[in-house]
């Protein structure tokens, strides 16, 4: 059965970081951090040596991860080990080479056997993902696509024709990064792709506070993602484990408790 | 080839943030380009600005030690000094006539960044270049031209701090800018539509290139030589050729080695794998991580290769062959004493090659060879003196 079914019936805190940042010990217990702390989904990395869409914090975290000598096949491992002890449905977010490299029937079929429910290709857009739709249906590991304030309602149609699990909604124009306040553009698109879709729609790129948070699931959206502030905390902990999980901990706490929080009383009791 | 492949090369392997401005771009050059009016401007820059044509200059020195005619196509003497401008006046016209308020770039040597300066200067439009550190320092010289000429010149930090990172970081701020800022790449890499673009604006090269040497000599060439790092001059020399019975050879950047991370030769060493938005030759680890590159000449420096070049390497319709820095130490030496020509390390790939296989050719053969830019930024003590 699909993981992604029953996580969306409340909104959704959805945690991303890098596998293997800063080493894959420290990587495990950063991901294990995540979702002991609320984290309703887990988005893992597999560091590129060329992110383009990522900013500053996302492309060093992929150095130092890289550094420490992640490979595709240690990512696997990590999802093996988060497997191990929860159910939370694991989204990995690669670039394309790394599918392609791989060879897409087998990177496809490992990441199943790993336990891996949803992949984001952050460079391959719909009408590149002919090479990859059939091993997704084949392993029913959900499409995830990314949808942004310059996707035209037309392509967000064919867009959400092809996706599984959610619609990531891209909040801004540009690159991954924690920014002052919500994007303008971002309150505006979850209304015009609800329009569009009924699939559930998770906001990221640029959110890292509570009032953030707040502000999204009241538009909207089902789900809330936050990746460069994680990845800071864990940047600035990097050789201070213990420092690190308290601070995760309760960051993660807090941005769990404003998306959850942010539903109307009734109608959060009603999906309980 | 609607989605802009060259057989399974190529295509828009992009993040959905910049699917808008990729497809913006299509249109405007579909629109834009094939008008007369777009023609007729471009040609006048081309012409009364840059210095088009340029010779193809018989090399007479060379021809009796090479034992055959050798010609070489001279993009050193266009303003600049490289091949680069054909390109950038191109989509620099392409951005005003789309409305577009600010060029952005990235550069490697320096040579595409200037040329981006200059058509930001002449045609009126800010300019904003991203560089690697590391290239920053190596060729201050042309960050001195850029600034000179009013552009901005953005130093990148991340990654190898090198060409494959200025273009990140260019693609980056396209995403978060391409509303009012178009990106003027430069070489013919990318998601489509730049591969068929800056081919087109390059074609001008062998257009005239077969033109002059059909007027000096009433016959073909029997080889026409290029250097190759992203492959911009080449396509533009090769592409006329492509269906005449000329043999076509593309030189690739040999560095210090067949080693990983010693050289640039993605078409010899590498296999495909997609970087900066197409499928194509790449220089990469088993788990498709783009691998360092190293050449003598910064321009090269590249772990890719445009699309087409793949394709026409699968085809056998070009060759692809590398020569080691060492070789185009001696080349860059030689056509300066020969000929009073100071080739740019990038072109002295093909010259070097022609010295390699001077063995191969008869005194009637024709040999033309793509002398993309001149060497004036590569001259140093080392380069001039260095005992090999």
């Amino acid at each position: 059965m699909n993981r992604f079914e029953t996580v969306f019936e409340r909104p959704a805190f959805i945690a991303f970081t890098v596998a293997g940042d800063p080493d894959p010990a420290t990587s495990r217990v950063v991901a294990q951090t995540l979702i002991q702390s609320g984290a309703d989904i887990l988005e893992l990395g597999i560091p590129f040596s060329d992110p383009v869409g990522d900013g500053p914090v996302i492309q060093r975290a992929d150095e130092r991860a890289l550094c420490a000598g992640a490979t595709t096949d240690s990512a696997f491992a990590l999802v093996r080990d988060v497997r191990r002890e929860s159910d939370v449905p694991v989204v990995l977010l690669v670039y394309c080479n790394t599918v392609f490299a791989r060879g897409p029937e087998r990177f496809y079929r490992e990441a199943k056997e790993a336990g891996v429910d949803g992949i984001l290709i952050v460079d391959m857009p719909i009408e590149e993902a002919d090479m990859v739709l059939a091993y997704a249906t084949e392993t029913g590991i959900a499409p995830i696509f990314t949808v942004t304030p310059t996707t035209p309602p037309e392509r967000v149609k064919k867009i959400a024709a092809h996706a599984g699990g959610f619609l990531y909604l891209v909040s801004l124009s540009g690159v991954t990064g924690k920014r002052e306040t919500l994007s303008e553009a971002a309150l505006p698109l979850i209304q015009s792709v609800r329009e569009e879709t009924d699939m559930p729609l998770a906001l990221g790129f640029g959110i890292a506070t509570e009032t953030h948070a707040r502000q999204a699931v009241a538009a909207g959206a089902d789900g809330v993602i936050v990746g460069s502030a994680i990845v800071e905390i864990v940047e600035r902990h990097v050789g201070d484990a213990k420092g690190m999980e308290r601070e995760l901990s309760d960051y993660i706490s807090r941005m769990k408790a404003a998306v959850v929080g942010s539903v109307p009383a009734d109608e959060d009791q009603n999906s309980v | 080839m609607s989605n802009g492949r060259f057989g399974d090369y190529g295509g828009q392997f992009v993040p959905e943030t910049l699917m808008a401005a990729v497809t913006a771009l299509e249109k405007g050059r579909n629109v834009i380009c094939p008008t007369q009016e777009f023609r007729d401007e471009l040609s006048f820059y081309l012409k009364e600005y840059a210095g088009r044509e340029t010779p193809l200059t018989f090399c007479r020195n060379v021809s009796d030690d090479m034992g055959c005619k050798v010609y070489l196509k001279r993009e050193d003497l266009l303003h600049s000094g490289a091949h680069k401008l054909n390109n950038t006046l191109g989509q620099g016209l392409l951005a005003r006539h789309m409305g577009k308020k600010r060029l952005i770039a990235e550069t490697g040597a320096g040579q595409h960044g200037v040329a981006t300066a200059i058509a930001g200067a002449v045609l009126n439009l800010p300019v904003e270049v991203y560089m690697g550190e590391t290239d920053c320092k190596r060729q201050q010289l042309n960050v001195f031209r850029m600034e000179l000429m009013g552009a901005k010149v953005i130093p990148v930090k991340g990654g190898t701090a090198t060409l494959k990172d200025a273009v990140n970081e260019a693609m980056r701020e396209w995403a978060a800018s391409s509303g009012d800022s178009a990106y003027i790449l430069g070489s013919v890499v990318g998601p489509h539509p730049y591969p068929e673009m800056v081919r087109d604006f390059q074609t001008v090269i062998g257009t005239e290139a077969r033109r002059q040497i059909l007027e000096r000599e009433e016959r073909l060439p029997d080889e026409v030589i290029a250097c190759v790092g992203g492959g911009s001059n080449a396509i533009g020399m090769f592409h006329p050729f492509l269906q005449d019975d000329v043999r076509l050879v593309g030189v690739e950047a040999g560095g210090r080695g067949n080693a990983p991370g010693e050289h640039g030769a993605s078409l010899e060493s590498g296999r495909p794998g997609i970087l900066h938005g197409a499928l194509s030759y790449l220089l990469q680890d088993d788990d498709g991580q783009v691998i360092d590159t190293h050449s003598v000449a910064a321009g090269l420096d590249y772990p890719a290769v445009g699309p087409e070049h793949s394709m026409l390497k699968d085809a056998g319709r070009v060759h692809y062959e590398s020569v080691p820095d060492a070789d185009i130490l001696k080349a860059f030496r030689y056509l300066s004493r020969r000929e009073g020509i100071v080739p740019a390390l990038e072109s002295a790939h093909a010259v070097a090659y022609l010295i390699r296989e001077q063995d191969r050719f008869e005194r009637d053969d024709i040999v033309i060879i793509n002398l993309s830019g001149r060497g004036d930024k590569d001259i140093s003590r080392e380069v001039v003196h260095e005992q090999i």
